[in-house]
């Protein structure tokens, strides 16, 4: 069916496709630590030699009754149900932050246990629902 | 024999069946946008900046299987030299590169109310702006490259490694933390968008299938002519 020539090029075909995949995915296998856009507490508090002066984004979700805001700064627990990390930052907070939703913190370590944040981004989730919806769920609970 | 009829098909095309498409594509973003914008809710956390998304989904979505197609044309292309599967990939990539755009445009238009900023070096949006390069690449090698054969065989190699930027933009959001959302629809469990959501974004989805293919034979036609007007030369 198929010719000798076609035959061959498909043969090279296969190589040059797998070579390539090969690439992709020894330079996406390498550059983990910069793809992922931040760090969970519990990984940081897995990460054996960790920097405290490099800047790292911290991720997970605001701890219910944990914010605490003070004038222009605000202190809140970043949480993802294993390990905690206390935040503190000043200035302005998005406006779709809030308590039990998910959260990005840009900033520096003090310790495993403490971070300042100089900027803070929402993060949404993949549910999408009107607020009647909602409300309806929640009475339900 | 396939060789021979495909591109003389496209060639003898009615321009009223362009006509009938384009008429049912304003008719579909017509009934779409009413949806998309007065009769379908509020989103209860974002608020209105959810109407983004019936533009911003559709767009990404056309925008990946457009080259999906560019990608394996090429391979088909490179292996038994069909010279219409060219044709076909060069024409597909004018429709993706602007859904490319759009989608970019969206997201970041949304990312600021929602995320607090316009862009971040994240893996779904930095692999989509990789997706923009491969377009942006792939359309300059047929621009630039004046012989036929050599512009055929650069721009499908291009097509062919842009292929393997598609799992990674798709599996991104589910592979590492990112700041970009996961899937709401998913062909395993149930969407998590409310149906109330759903049916514009599937309308506009198909508004913008059916736009798609207009633009394609538009310009597939065109470039079938120059192909049998450069061989007569």
């Amino acid at each position: 069916m198929l010719s000798k020539k076609a035959k061959s090029r498909f043969f090279y075909l296969i190589l040059f496709i797998f070579s390539i995949a090969l690439i992709f995915f020894l330079i996406l296998k390498n550059l983990e630590d910069s793809v992922v856009y931040f760090f969970s507490p519990t990984e940081i508090n897995n990460k054996p030699n960790i920097s405290l002066n490099k800047k790292i984004r911290l991720g997970g979700l605001v701890k219910e009754g944990s914010v605490k805001k003070q004038n222009t700064s605000v202190n809140f627990i970043i949480t993802d149900l294993k390990n905690e990390i206390i935040v503190t930052y000043n200035g302005l907070l998005p406006n779709l932050f809030s308590e039990g939703k998910g959260v990005v913190a840009e900033g520096k370590l003090n310790d495993k246990k403490y971070f300042i944040a100089n900027k803070i981004l929402a993060k949404h989730d993949e549910n999408y629902m009107p607020p009647e919806v909602k409300e309806a769920l929640e009475k339900a609970n | 024999m396939l060789k021979k009829i495909f591109p003389n098909k496209i060639i003898s095309l009615s321009n009223k069946w362009i006509v009938q498409l384009i008429v049912l594509t304003i008719i579909i973003f017509i009934v779409g946008l009413t949806y998309a914008i007065f009769i379908s809710p509020p989103d209860y956390i974002q608020g209105d900046s959810v109407r983004i998304m019936y533009v911003h989904v559709p767009s990404s979505f056309i925008s990946l299987g457009c080259f999906a197609f560019i990608g394996f044309a090429c391979i088909i292309n490179l292996i038994f030299k069909i010279k219409f599967m060219a044709l076909i990939a060069k024409s597909l990539a004018p429709v993706g590169i602007v859904f490319t755009i759009i989608s970019i445009v969206t997201g970041s238009l949304w990312g600021k109310p929602t995320w607090g900023v316009w862009w971040a070096w994240d893996a779904r949006l930095t692999s989509m702006l990789i997706l923009f390069i491969f377009y942006v690449a792939y359309l300059l090698s047929w621009k630039f490259i004046d012989d036929f054969q050599k512009a055929n065989k650069i721009s499908s190699i291009i097509g062919i490694i842009g292929l393997f930027n598609l799992p990674v933009i798709k599996y991104s959001v589910e592979w590492w933390n990112t700041l970009h959302q996961p899937s709401s629809i998913t062909l395993t469990s149930a969407p998590t968008i409310h149906y109330t959501m759903l049916i514009p974004l599937f309308i506009m989805l198909l508004g913008m299938i059916v736009y798609s293919i207009v633009i394609f034979l538009m310009k597939y036609k065109i470039e079938s002519m120059k192909f049998k007007l450069s061989k007569k030369k």
